[in-house]
């Protein structure tokens, strides 16, 4: 029984010696590693009662600490890593130009996941390094448990893809980039039925995903109100998310002449293939989750012509600041970016035209940074590449209009 | 007619399940371990084949090739390093416990590879569809493709085990070990095998997984692969036609349910199906009937 | 003879609870003063929720023997049980501490139920058809539990398998459990010191139904069921007893769970067979039957991926190499042997050196 803990102690030990090593020669910043190593301790120290006190930040040099939550790992990591790209990319163009009112920004992105529970963990991990302001988290259902918690911290928080109206109910002090879902639900709704797109709808959706079966919900609520009909609305799971021959052959005898993708773009790019191979040829209209479908790896993009999807962003777009993020981000990454990395870029931005508005400085505390920062929200406007003009509610919902763009030689066409 | 279309959809994807519950009942039937890192080496293979035919434009055929011999390689290093240090261990849930450890393992290597965006998968069958009754029926290649490899891939299992000496002694290694060797067999060496061709096997279930559903992620091969599982014990683990059988009476339940019944319940079905059949016969459908020694 | 064993017992359980308590009295000072992390502190919640699911699991796995995969099943029962009681009564009883109470009841009292339920049929099943017949509960459990839609109004709880739509609530009604977007805004009542009264409780009903007759039957049945049979033990009905208390104390967990945080959904990765692994792998890891091994593997393991966060993207890769040398380590005969043999307290003072 002894024999077993110190065994178990050694493990422990040599784990945070490797975290130690591993933490110093990684091209993380320092103060990441030291914040790793004081961990470390505290948990040694659990037992010893041993441990030095990391709330207290390091303050080296006034720099404003933004942090970020997504998952890096698992199922969802495509998400988390186009946030932790592009907020990285924003925060490094900043720093390169000076900084905000002078300020340098210090960046720590953490990995949740896509777990609740440990997304709450890497945002007390965030706290513990001193983080001011939040850009995160990436996906809905965590960002609603992180939101509680910044909530009873007072700490300002921007989430650039959480769309669930929960991440921003009751908390005033979240805010975000992209729409919320009921929002895209009742804007799809809206722009079928006076276009006239289609008259029977077939709905397509994952109910095991918190944003896909918010849209589906207020689309159908929306769709009473409008010209066409619901003919068949399928679900699928997360366990079950690779065969859609069921769902689509339901819309086929249904007569469905629209199917409507409320869902992310690695599912939909199968359901165009399988569509296709069974020679069923709806015209399919997604949200902003199916953005990033032509940037699919090797895939045939002639199966997406013809797509239509409202959507703030477009990879392909022409506009300069489009192009420039994504020459940048290719250059940096490796990958052409998708919504979600732009939404992270916009929300870095958006923090800094907020700090300028109302002058904070890094000194001031987390707290009071936040009032203040939630106090010229509403006052400010910001261009970014997910919109423009984009302007705030004190609830924290954002104000921009999505862009109806349809796929057309394999580009992003905006529709008139 | 829609029905008929469901049903082989339903074989379809049951023939996907079924070329991969082959690796994993081969495993379990001999080495007595389920080995949960099966579903990534099937991601591994997929991978292999991503890399060579997509990225390098190497020919189909060197990139399968690729897949089969990279596979097999890593199925002897992950028996040689992870499991079979423990073969021994008091309990055998301790070498269940590092086969989930390899599982992590190589889903994060991938990850760091290749990252986590999803790649497309070009298929690497060109057979064309069948289309029958007015194109109202129609049969994709690879559905043919991967019920052929699953026909010829049992045919040559019940071959290799019963005909030849190698496969003789991994039915006498499943037996009994110690007798076994006792008997002269080298039981490491019996046993490499088997993960050998169990790996050779996941390459090929991962080729043509990815080739009928051409998505492709670190994460692509755990939910098939426990589906797989669940086939493999639907048929009778250790059992080789069961495998077959198993994967395909899964695939239509799955497809049928989905369409008549509930897409979202769909997997609650399947398994309260599987629960029925294992207590009706507890080995599964052509599980082996175990007696009890006293 | 019997005398002294039964004081070994005795000693070795206030070790454990002695490993609680001075932990417990340990971190309480040290927050007092101000010397936890945030992230410690936010941990504290779910190591006990740890503590407890991998103690309970371990009753069904070490002490009746049999492979269970379903464990998070119970655990999500729980939770969402529990978690339901406390947004309907939220308004009902307004003292945080009875709620919480009462809620924790019920959700250990209905995965109770729905382990005695489960249990029935399938505890007839052996080895690793069991586990895959306890991973397929879990499943459904978890699916069921994602279609299901609970509403609250006026005329009081509606009930729909469809989406909420369906409900037909009036204007001022709400949405308790929303299919697969779970149940928000549970009441944050999970405290450490709860976790740690809960966690101490597990320890009791565990330890002392493994030193009591029951747990000697229970035993017995484990290492031979004909040989237990045929002196006359009711193997169902020691059975049933060993899975039903542990589907109840993994329901307490889910409570507890499901009070820690806003919001609660029931995804592959909380409450689907993933978890079901992570548990058990806390149970082998510490040793099968050993309750102790259970605690202690439950808080590395669910500490070592927040402190390799250092590594960033090398984290997991990270934790499964840690994971695989540690069973290595722990269960192979060889190194078990090696380490026996040889230079056993060198090895043992290296940590001591390294602090």
């Amino acid at each position: 029984m002894k024999k077993f803990q110190k065994i178990m102690s050694l493990m422990l030990a040599s784990a945070m010696i490797m975290t130690m090593l591993a933490g110093c020669s990684n091209s993380n910043d320092a103060s990441n590693a030291d914040s790793a190593a004081a961990e470390t301790t505290e948990t040694a120290g659990e037992e010893t009662a041993e441990s030095t006190d990391t709330t207290a930040a390091s303050s080296d040099g006034a720099a404003f600490k933004i942090g970020a939550i997504g998952p890096a790992t698992g199922g969802a990591a495509v998400y988390g890593i186009a946030v932790q790209n592009g907020a990285d990319l924003a925060i490094k163009e900043i720093n390169a130009a000076g900084g905000i009112n002078g300020y340098q920004i210090e960046y720590n992105f953490q990995d949740d996941e896509c777990d609740n529970e440990k997304s709450v963990n890497a945002y007390n991990t965030l706290k513990d390094w001193g983080m001011q302001m939040l850009v995160g988290t990436t996906t809905s259902g965590c960002c609603i448990a992180v939101a509680a918690e910044s909530a009873n911290d007072n700490l300002f928080q921007i989430t650039p893809s959480g769309s669930s109206v929960d991440c921003i109910n009751g908390n005033d002090n979240v805010f975000q980039v992209c729409f919320t879902d009921p929002n895209q639900g009742v804007g799809a709704a809206q722009y079928i039925g006076t276009n006239g797109v289609a008259e029977k709808v077939a709905v397509i959706y994952d109910s095991s995903d918190v944003y896909s079966s918010g849209i589906y919900e207020k689309f159908a609520q929306e769709a009473a109100n409008q010209p066409f009909e619901i003919v068949a609305s399928e679900a699928f799971t997360a366990d079950n998310k690779t065969d859609f021959s069921v769902q689509l052959q339901k819309a086929k005898d249904a007569g469905a002449d629209l199917v409507f993708l409320p869902i992310y773009y690695t599912e939909a790019s199968l359901i165009l293939t399988q569509a296709n191979a069974m020679g069923y040829t709806p015209k399919f209209f997604g949200c902003d989750g199916l953005d990033g479908i032509l940037n699919v790896e090797n895939f045939d993009t002639a199966l997406a012509e013809g797509v239509m999807l409202l959507t703030p962003f477009a990879a392909d777009a022409e506009d300069e600041a489009t192009k420039a993020f994504v020459s940048a981000y290719v250059e940096s990454y490796g990958d052409t970016p998708n919504q979600f990395a732009a939404d992270a870029y916009d929300a870095v931005y958006i923090l800094k035209a907020a700090i300028e508005q109302c002058g904070a400085t890094p000194d001031d505390s987390v707290s009071d940074l936040c009032e203040k920062l939630k106090a010229v929200m509403p006052e400010i406007t910001v261009d970014g590449l997910t919109g423009e003009a984009m302007s705030w509610d004190t609830d924290g919902a954002v104000n921009k209009s999505p862009k109806a763009m349809e796929i057309v030689n394999g580009n992003y066409s905006l529709i008139q | 007619m829609s029905f008929i279309s469901y049903l082989i959809n339903g074989i379809s994807l049951g023939s996907v399940y079924a070329i991969i519950a082959l690796g994993y009942t081969m495993v379990y039937g001999i080495a007595k371990m389920l080995n949960f890192a099966h579903g990534d080496v099937i991601m591994v293979g997929g991978f292999a084949v991503f890399f060579a035919v997509s990225m390098q434009g190497l020919p189909t055929f060197a990139g399968m090739l690729l897949a089969v011999v990279l596979c097999t390689v890593l199925g002897i290093a992950i028996e040689y390093i992870a499991y079979r240090p423990l073969r021994q261990a008091a309990s055998s849930l301790a070498v269940l416990i590092t086969a989930i450890g390899v599982s992590y393992f190589l889903q994060n290597v991938a990850l760091l590879i290749f990252g986590a965006n999803t790649k497309a998968f070009t298929s690497v069958v060109t057979i064309p569809a069948v289309k029958l009754a007015n194109e109202q029926i129609i049969i994709s290649g690879e559905t043919i493709v991967t019920i052929i490899s699953c026909i010829i891939i049992m045919t040559a299992l019940t071959l290799f085990i019963n005909k030849t000496k190698a496969g003789q002694a991994m039915l006498a290694v499943s037996e009994d070990k110690g007798a076994a060797q006792l008997m002269g067999i080298n039981v490491n060496r019996t046993i490499s095998l088997t993960f050998a061709i169990g790996s050779a096997l996941a390459a090929i279930a991962g080729m043509l997984l990815c080739s009928a559903y051409p998505s492709l992620t670190p994460y692509t091969g755990s939910m098939p692969g426990i589906k797989a599982f669940v086939a493999a014990v639907f048929g009778g683990i250790g059992s080789i036609p069961g495998a077959l059988i198993g994967g395909i009476v899964l695939g239509v339940i799955e497809i049928l349910s989905k369409a008549y019944i509930s897409s979202q319940l769909s997997d609650a079905i399947v398994f309260l199906v599987l629960i029925v059949v294992l207590l009706v016969k507890p080995t599964g459908i052509l599980g082996k009937k175990i007696q009890e020694k006293v | 003879m019997k005398k002294l064993k039964i004081n070994k017992n005795l000693k070795d359980n206030l070790i454990t609870y002695g490993i609680i308590i001075i932990a417990y009295v340990i971190m309480q000072i040290m927050i007092k003063t101000g010397h936890v992390s945030s992230l410690m502190q936010g941990l504290l919640v779910p190591l006990c929720v740890y503590i407890i699911l991998a103690v309970s699991l371990n009753l069904t796995v070490g002490i009746l023997g049999e492979l269970s995969l379903g464990h998070a099943g119970f655990m999500c029962v729980g939770a969402f049980t529990g978690a339901f009681f406390s947004k309907c009564m939220q308004d009902i009883i307004t003292i945080d501490i009875l709620r919480f109470v009462i809620a924790i009841l019920i959700g250990a009292i209905s995965a109770g139920i729905i382990g005695l339920l489960i249990g029935m049929p399938v505890l007839r099943l052996k080895g690793d058809y069991l586990a895959i017949v306890t991973l397929a509960f879990g499943e459904i459990i978890k699916n069921i539990i994602n279609v299901l839609y609970i509403g609250k109004d006026s005329r009081g709880l509606h009930f729909s398998m469809k989406d909420s739509l369906s409900l037909g609530l009036d204007a001022e009604g709400t949405v308790i459990i929303n299919g697969a977007q779970g149940i928000t805004g549970t009441p944050k009542n999970s405290t450490f010191t709860i976790g740690v009264i809960l966690i101490i409780i597990t320890l009791f009903i565990v330890l002392n139904l493994i030193h009591s007759r029951d747990g000697r039957a229970i035993m017995s049945i484990r290492d031979n069921l004909i040989a237990a049979e045929s002196i006359g033990i009711n193997i169902t009905k020691y059975k049933l007893m060993a899975f039903s208390i542990s589907a109840s104390l993994a329901g307490i967990a889910g409570v507890l769970y499901s009070h820690n945080l806003s919001s609660l959904m029931a995804t592959p990765k909380n409450f689907g067979y993933n978890m079901s692994i992570m548990i058990l792998v806390f149970v082998v890891l510490g040793g099968i039957g050993n309750i102790r091994g259970s605690i202690i593997s439950a808080v590395i393991l669910t500490l070592l991926p927040e402190v390799l966060r250092g590594l960033s993207n090398y984290r997991m890769l990270i934790y499964s190499i840690v994971l695989i040398v540690m069973m290595l380590f722990n269960w192979s005969p060889k190194l078990i042997n090696l380490r026996e043999k040889y230079s056993l307290k060198r090895l043992f003072k290296k940590p001591k050196e390294v602090q």
